[in-house]
C-alpha cells in the first residue's frame, strides 16, 4: 500500500499535487460528477416538460409548430462536431497540434452552427405566436431546450478558450486530458440533446 | 458516586414527565377524542404505535443508562479490549427493528386503504363540493343544490364525501375528530370522506399555509340527526323572497345592505325577488341567522360578535379581504350596524324580532 | 519559514490580475483557498445565521406564548416562521456540516487541501452571499413569507407580488449552486487524496458520511435548483410553470421540492451522525461497533433516502397505493437508523466512558434522535399523518430530528473539535452547564409541541383560539426557548473567551483516534509535514497503541512527500470572489430588471471564469525537511 507512496508528476498524473489513491486525474473525475448531477438537471426539466405535455390551454401546439426536417439537419451537425471531438482528442494526444487546432475549431464550429438553427428555429417559433407566455408549452419547450442551448455555448466558449490558449501557451499531449475532460462534456450535451430530441420532436409525431 | 445522586433526582422527574403525558388531553380539536370511524381508526393507529415505542424507547435508554454507569471511565483508566463487532449481534439487532417496522406496516396499510381509499358515493351518502378559498371556505352540496360558506351541517351516520379543490392557494380541510385533513389544490380534485357517529359541534380549521389569515380560517361541521338535516336543507331549498320586511330595523338592514356594497360580494339567495345579487367567489350569507359562527369561525355568531366583525374586520381578523365600511366618525355608524345585525340574523330564522330584543338589550355601543 | 516561492506549475500564470500575495489581515480572508480558513469560514458564517434564526425563533415563540395575541401580525408572522426554517435548514445546520467536513475530512485522510482549493472558496463565497443576499430582503423590502418549502402558488406573482419570494428563489439559486460544487469537490477530494493505504474501509466515519452527504447534495440539488429557477422564470420572465390559471399543476413543485427535499434531510444528518461516531468511540475509548454495518447502513439510507420524498405528500390526495409504497420505503429507512443506534449503543458497551461535555452532547443526541425517529415512523403511517401533518407534532418531530440529531451532535463536535480548531480547550464546567440548560431548555421547548399538534394546533399559524387546551403547552414552549437561549449564550461566551485565554490544548487533547489528532492544535497551514500513510482503521491510534488492535506501527520513513518539491501551497486568488460577487450584484440586477446591469455583471463573471481558467493553479513549496522544527511549534495561519 506504500508503494505508490512516491509519486511524481512522471507518475502520468497531470496535477502538480502527487499521490492520488484512485490515479485518475482530479478534473476527469470532476467532471463525470459534474455530468451525473447535469443528467438530474436536465432530468428534472424532462420530467416537467412530460408532466405539463397536452396540458396547454391555448395554441399553438407542439405539432403546430415544430419542425422535423430542419431540426434532423442540425441535430446531425451536433452529432458530427462529437465525430471531430474525438479526432481532436486523438491528434492532441499525438502531439499533431496543427491538427488539434483545427478538429477543435471544427467542433466549435459545428456546434456553431447548431446555435444559430435554434436561433432560427425560436425566432420561427416566437412569430408564429409560441413564447415563453403563450402557454405551458412554450413555458416548458423555451426553458429545456434554452438550457440545453447555454449548455452548447458554453461548450463552445470551454473550446475556444482552449484553441486561443494553444496559441498562447504551448499546448502538447501534456494537456490531452483536459482536453478529454472538455470532450465528455461535449459528447453528453449531444447525448442529452439525442434525448430532447426524441421526447419533444419526435414523439410528436409517432 | 455523581451519576448515582443524579439519578436518584432524575427518575422521580421521569415520574413527572409520566405524569405530565396522563394530563389533559382533551379539547375541541384533539384527536384523542374521535368522534366518527375514521379518526377512530387513525387514533387505533398512532395508540398501537405509541406503545411499540415505549418498547423501543425503554430498550434505547436502559441500555444507554446501565452502559453509562457500568463502563463509566472511573479508576479504570486503561485502554478496553478493542472489540470491533460482533456479527451475530449485528444480524440480531437488524432483524429487531425490521419486525418493529413489519409490526407497524401491516396495519398501517390495513387502515390506509380502509381510510383513504377513493370511494363512490352511493345512495344515503353526502356528497359537498369543497373549494378554499384566502380565507374562508365555500361548501356546495350538488345533489341538495345549495351553496353555503364555512359551516356544514351533516347528518349522524352517514358516510360525508368532500371533493375538494382550491381557488387560489393551497389549503387544507381539518376537522380532527372526524377524520384527519386533506389538501386544497387548484388544477387538482382530491377526495376525503368522512363520518360523525354522534350528533355535535366539530370545529376544525385549514393546515395549510395560505399567507395573512390562515390562521383564521376556521370550520365548523354541525352533525345532527337526520331529520334535524333535513329540516336544514329545507331551509335552504324552500326560500320565500323577501321583498319587504315587516320588521322595520330588519328592512332597513335589508336596504344597507344593498346601500353599503354588500352585495357586491355576497350572494343571499332570497335576497330579493326576480334578480341575484353578488359574486359566487365569496361567501354565500343565505340562511346566515342559522350558523353558529362568524368570519370563518373566528367567532361565535352573536349580535355583539357580528356587530364587532363588522364594524372592524381587520381586528377580528388580520389581513382579510372584508373592507370597513364605516369611517371611525360616522355619526351613523352604530345606527347603521345594528341594522344590518338584526338582517342577517334574521336570515332563515323564524325568530327575527327575538334576536333583534336580544341585540338591543346587549349591546354597548363599542 | 524554509519556504521557495515562487515555485510555478507548468502552463501557469497567464494572469490577468496579480496572485494575492497577502498572508494576514481580514483581506487574506477574501482569496484564501486554504481548506482551514474556509471551514473556520463557514463554521463562523453559520452560526452567525443561526443567531439571526434564533432571534426569529424568540418572536415567534413570544407571539405563541398565549392564545390571540398579537405581538406581530400575520405577515410579519409569516416572514418570521419563513426566515427562521430557510436559515435553519440553508444557511445555518446544513453549512455547519459542511464547514466541519471542509476543515475535517482533508486532515482525516491526510491530505493537504481539497482537490479544487479555488471551486472550493467559490463555493464557500456563493453560500454566503446567497445567505446574505436572501436577509437583505428585510432591508429592500419584505422577507419572504412562504415557508421555507415555498409551495406553489403561493409563489407566483398573482398571490405574491412582492419580492420576498423573489430574494428566497434567487437567493437560494445561487447559494445552492455553491453547495453543489462543494459536494463535488468533497467527492473528487475523499475519492482521489486519501494517504497512502488509507483504502475505502478504513477512511474514518466521517469522512464517509461526508462522501455519502456529497453524493446526496450532487444528485438532490439540481430538482431544487431546476425548480427555483422555474419561478424565477414565472416571476420574471411570465412563464407559466405555476399559474393555474394557464392549465399549470401546482403539486408539481412539490414533488421537485421532496425529491430534494428529503434528501436534504440526510445531508444534513448524515455528517452529524458522522461527528457522533467519532465522539463516541474517542470517549469510550473503543474504535466504532460494527463499523461496516455502520457504513453501508449510512449508504442505505442515502440511497432510500431518495424513494421516500412522497410521506411528505401524503394529504396532497395521491391516492391510497402511492401513499402506501411511500409508507413502506419510509418504514424501511427506519432499520438502517436503528442499526446505527444500536452500534453507538455498542461502542458505549465495554469501554471507558469519558463524559465530556462533548460525549454528553452525544448522549443526548442519541435519546432525541430516537425520540425523533420513533416519531418520524408514526408519521411515515398515512392515516396518522392526515390528522398530524401539518400539526405542531411535525414540528415537535423535526426539531426532534434537526434540532436534537443535527444540532446536538454539531454541538459535541464543536467542543470536541474546539481544541484542534484553535489550539485551546473550551472551559469545561461552563460547558457543562450550558448543556443542561441547553438539552433542559429543548427538551422544554419541543416536546409540549407534540401534545399541542395532536390537539389541534397547525403549524405556521399566527394565533390560536383559547379554549382549545393549547395555552399550557404553548406557554412551556416559549419558556423552553429562553431556557434554551441562557444555554446557547453561554455556549457563546465561553468559546469566545477560551478563544482568547483557554487552556492550551496538546496536539492530543481527547485521546484521539483518527489522523487529524497526529498535527499540531491549531494544524500548520501545510496540515502534514509528510503524507501520512495508513496501514489500519484508527490510524493515529495503530501508531499509539500498536499492541491494543493487534496492528504494527507504520514506521516514519514510509511516510513520503507530497511531492519532489516538497508540499505544493497552491496561491490564493482573487476570482473566486470576484465570480461570487458578480453573480450576487447580477440577482439584483436580475430581480430588479435591469438588465444593462445584469449583462455588466456576466462580463465580469466571464472575465472572472477566464482569468480563474488561466491563471493556472499557481504557488509555492515548503520543503517538509526543512519545516520540520517549525511544524512543531505550529504557525497556524
Amino acid at each position: 500500500m506504500s508503494s505508490h507512496a512516491q509519486n511524481t508528476h512522471s507518475d502520468g498524473h497531470l496535477t502538480p499535487q502527487g499521490y492520488r489513491s484512485t490515479r485518475l486525474p482530479d478534473a476527469k473525475l470532476m467532471m463525470w460528477i459534474f455530468l451525473a448531477s447535469d443528467c438530474m438537471f436536465f432530468g428534472s426539466l424532462i420530467g416537467t416538460y412530460l408532466i405539463y405535455k397536452n396540458r396547454s390551454l391555448e395554441g399553438p401546439f407542439p405539432a403546430d409548430v415544430l419542425d422535423i426536417p430542419v431540426t434532423t439537419v442540425s441535430s446531425f451537425v451536433l452529432l458530427m462536431s462529437s465525430f471531430l471531438m474525438v479526432l481532436a482528442l486523438h491528434s492532441l494526444r499525438t502531439d499533431n497540434i496543427p491538427r488539434f487546432r483545427l478538429w477543435t475549431f471544427g467542433v466549435a464550429f459545428f456546434g456553431s452552427i447548431f446555435l444559430g438553427f435554434q436561433v432560427f428555429e425560436f425566432s420561427a417559433f416566437v412569430s408564429e405566436g409560441l413564447t415563453i407566455q403563450q402557454n405551458l408549452f412554450g413555458t416548458t419547450f423555451f426553458t429545456l431546450t434554452g438550457t440545453h442551448g447555454i449548455h452548447v455555448t458554453v461548450g463552445v466558449l470551454w473550446l475556444l478558450a482552449f484553441l486561443i490558449r494553444s496559441f498562447v501557451h504551448p499546448t502538447s499531449s501534456k494537456d490531452a486530458v483536459y482536453l478529454e475532460v472538455a470532450g465528455l462534456y461535449w459528447h453528453f450535451v449531444d447525448i442529452i440533446w439525442i434525448v430532447i430530441f426524441t421526447v419533444l420532436y419526435l414523439i410528436e409525431f409517432v | 458516586m455523581p451519576i448515582r445522586k443524579w439519578l436518584r433526582r432524575a427518575v422521580p422527574l421521569a415520574g413527572l414527565g409520566l405524569l405530565l403525558t396522563a394530563c389533559d388531553l382533551s379539547g375541541p380539536q384533539s384527536i384523542f377524542e374521535p368522534a366518527g370511524p375514521v379518526a377512530q381508526e387513525q387514533l387505533d393507529l398512532f395508540i398501537f404505535t405509541y406503545w411499540l415505542s415505549w418498547g423501543v424507547l425503554v430498550l434505547v435508554v436502559g441500555v444507554l443508562i446501565y452502559a453509562m454507569i457500568r463502563y463509566r471511565r472511573g479508576k479504570r483508566d486503561d485502554i478496553p479490549p478493542q472489540t470491533h463487532g460482533n456479527l451475530p449481534l449485528e444480524i440480531a439487532w437488524t432483524i429487531l427493528p425490521t419486525l418493529i417496522v413489519i409490526a407497524v406496516a401491516v396495519p398501517t396499510v390495513r387502515t390506509t386503504f380502509r381510510t383513504e381509499q377513493q370511494v363512490v358515493p352511493t345512495e344515503g351518502d353526502v356528497v359537498i363540493n369543497v373549494v378554499g378559498y384566502q380565507w374562508w371556505w365555500r361548501f356546495e352540496y350538488p345533489d341538495l343544490g345549495f351553496v353555503t360558506a364555512n359551516e356544514i351541517h351533516i347528518p349522524v351516520g352517514a358516510r360525508v364525501i368532500f371533493n375538494m379543490t382550491s381557488a387560489d392557494v393551497l389549503h387544507a380541510l381539518w376537522l380532527p375528530k372526524l377524520g384527519g385533513k386533506r389538501d386544497a389544490i387548484p388544477n387538482q380534485n382530491n377526495q376525503m370522506w368522512l363520518q360523525a357517529d354522534e350528533p355535535g359541534l366539530y370545529f376544525g380549521q385549514c393546515a395549510e399555509l395560505c399567507l395573512g389569515a390562515h390562521a383564521y380560517m376556521r370550520v365548523r361541521a354541525v352533525a345532527e340527526t337526520q331529520e334535524d338535516f333535513d329540516a336544514w336543507v329545507a331551509g335552504f331549498q324552500n326560500l320565500e323572497p323577501q321583498a319587504l320586511q315587516a320588521d322595520p330595523l330588519i328592512e332597513r338592514g335589508r336596504q344597507l345592505f344593498a346601500q353599503k356594497g354588500c352585495t357586491n360580494c355576497h350572494t343571499i339567495d332570497n335576497y330579493a325577488d326576480g334578480f341575484t345579487v353578488g359574486d359566487p367567489d365569496f361567501p354565500n350569507l343565505t340562511n346566515f341567522g342559522l350558523r353558529t359562527s362568524l368570519a370563518a369561525g373566528v367567532l361565535d355568531n352573536t349580535p355583539e360578535n357580528l356587530a364587532r366583525w363588522l364594524r372592524d374586520p381587520q381586528e377580528v381578523k388580520p389581513t382579510n379581504y372584508m373592507p370597513t365600511l364605516w369611517e371611525t366618525d360616522d355619526p351613523n355608524r352604530d345606527e347603521e350596524i345594528e341594522a344590518i345585525v338584526a338582517y342577517l340574523l334574521s336570515l332563515g330564522t323564524e325568530d327575527a324580532v327575538q334576536a333583534e330584543a336580544s341585540f338591543m338589550g346587549g349591546t354597548d355601543g363599542n | 519559514m524554509a519556504i521557495r516561492e515562487p515555485v510555478e506549475a507548468p502552463g501557469a500564470d497567464i494572469g490577468m490580475l496579480s496572485r494575492p500575495r497577502v498572508r494576514g489581515g481580514w483581506l487574506s480572508w477574501l482569496t484564501t483557498v486554504d481548506h482551514k480558513r474556509l471551514g473556520i469560514l463557514y463554521i463562523v458564517t453559520s452560526f452567525i445565521f443561526m443567531g439571526f434564526a434564533s432571534i426569529e425563533a424568540f418572536l415567534i415563540r413570544l407571539q405563541l406564548a398565549r392564545p390571540e395575541q398579537q405581538l406581530l401580525n400575520p405577515d410579519v408572522y409569516n416572514q418570521m416562521f419563513t426566515m427562521h426554517g430557510v436559515t435553519m435548514v440553508f444557511l445555518a445546520i446544513m453549512p455547519l456540516g459542511i464547514g466541519f467536513g471542509n476543515y475535517f475530512m482533508p486532515l482525516m485522510i491526510g491530505a493537504r487541501d481539497l482537490a479544487f482549493p479555488r471551486l472550493n472558496a467559490f463555493g464557500y463565497w456563493l453560500y454566503a452571499f446567497g445567505a446574505l443576499f436572501i436577509y437583505t430582503s428585510f432591508i429592500f423590502g419584505d422577507a419572504p413569507d412562504v415557508g421555507w418549502f415555498a409551495y406553489s402558488p403561493l409563489t407566483s406573482l398573482s398571490n405574491n407580488p412582492g419580492t420576498g419570494v423573489d430574494y428566497y428563489m434567487i437567493g437560494l439559486f445561487i447559494s445552492g449552486i455553491g453547495t453543489l460544487v462543494t459536494g463535488m469537490n468533497l467527492i473528487v477530494t475523499i475519492f482521489n487524496m486519501r494517504a497512502p493505504g488509507m483504502t475505502l474501509m478504513r477512511m474514518p466515519v466521517f469522512v464517509w458520511m461526508i462522501l455519502i452527504t456529497s453524493f446526496l447534495i450532487v444528485f438532490a440539488f439540481p430538482p431544487l435548483t431546476i425548480a427555483l429557477f422555474q419561478v424565477i422564470m414565472d416571476r420574471t420572465f411570465g412563464a407559466l410553470f405555476y399559474v393555474p390559471a394557464a392549465g399549470a399543476l401546482p403539486i408539481l413543485w412539490q414533488h421537485l421540492f421532496w425529491i430534494f427535499g428529503h434528501p436534504e434531510v440526510y445531508i444534513i444528518i448524515l455528517p452529524a451522525f458522522g461527528v457522533i461516531s467519532e465522539v463516541i468511540p474517542t470517549f469510550s475509548r473503543k474504535p466504532l461497533f460494527g463499523y461496516p454495518v455502520v457504513i453501508l447502513s449510512g449508504i442505505f439510507i442515502g440511497f432510500m433516502g431518495f424513494a421516500v420524498w412522497g410521506h411528505h405528500l401524503f394529504t396532497t390526495g395521491m391516492g391510497a397505493i402511492a401513499n402506501t409504497a411511500f409508507a413502506l420505503t419510509s418504514f424501511v429507512i427506519g432499520v438502517p437508523t436503528g442499526v446505527k443506534v444500536f452500534n453507538w449503543l455498542g461502542t458505549l458497551w465495554g469501554g471507558r466512558i469519558w463524559f465530556t461535555t462533548s460525549m454528553l452532547y452525544a448522549i443526548a443526541f442519541l435519546v432525541t434522535f430516537t425520540l425523533g425517529g420513533i416519531t418520524g415512523i408514526m408519521l411515515a403511517m398515512p392515516p396518522f399523518d392526515a390528522q398530524a401533518q401539518d400539526s405542531y407534532f411535525v414540528v415537535a418531530h423535526f426539531h426532534f430530528v434537526m434540532g436534537g440529531g443535527a444540532l446536538l451532535s454539531f454541538l459535541a463536535g464543536l467542543y470536541y473539535w474546539f481544541p484542534k480548531l484553535t489550539g485551546k480547550m473550551l472551559p469545561e464546567a461552563v460547558g457543562k452547564v450550558a448543556f443542561a440548560f441547553t438539552v433542559i431548555g429543548f427538551y422544554l421547548a419541543f416536546f409540549p409541541q407534540h401534545f399541542s399538534g395532536l390537539m389541534g394546533q397547525p403549524r405556521r399559524t399566527q394565533t390560536y383560539a383559547e379554549g382549545l387546551g393549547l395555552e399550557i403547552w404553548n406557554m412551556l414552549s416559549t419558556i423552553g426557548t429562553f431556557v434554551m437561549a441562557v444555554g446557547f449564550m453561554l455556549i457563546l461566551a465561553s468559546v469566545i473567551w477560551a478563544f482568547r485565554n483557554g487552556k492550551k490544548a496538546g496536539n492530543d487533547p481527547w485521546d484521539g483516534r483518527t489522523l487529524e489528532w497526529a498535527t499540531t492544535s491549531p494544524p500548520v497551514y501545510y496540515n502534514f509535514p509528510k503524507q501520512p500513510v495508513v496501514n489500519d482503521r484508527d490510524a493515529f491510534w495503530v501508531q499509539k497503541y500498536p499492541e491494543s488492535v493487534h496492528g504494527e506501527r507504520v514506521p516514519e520513513e514510509a511516510s513520503k512527500p507530497y511531492d519532489e518539491h516538497g508540499i505544493h501551497i497552491p496561491a490564493a486568488s482573487w476570482y473566486p470572489f470576484i465570480g461570487a460577487v458578480a453573480i450576487f450584484l447580477g440577482s439584483y440586477a436580475v430581480l430588479y430588471k435591469s438588465w444593462l446591469l445584469a449583462l455588466v455583471l456576466l462580463g465580469v463573471l466571464i472575465f472572472a471564469v477566464f482569468g480563474w481558467a488561466f491563471e493556472g493553479i499557481s504557488g509555492y513549496h515548503v520543503d517538509p525537511d526543512e519545516e520540520a522544527e517549525s511544524a512543531s511549534t505550529g504557525t497556524g495561519y
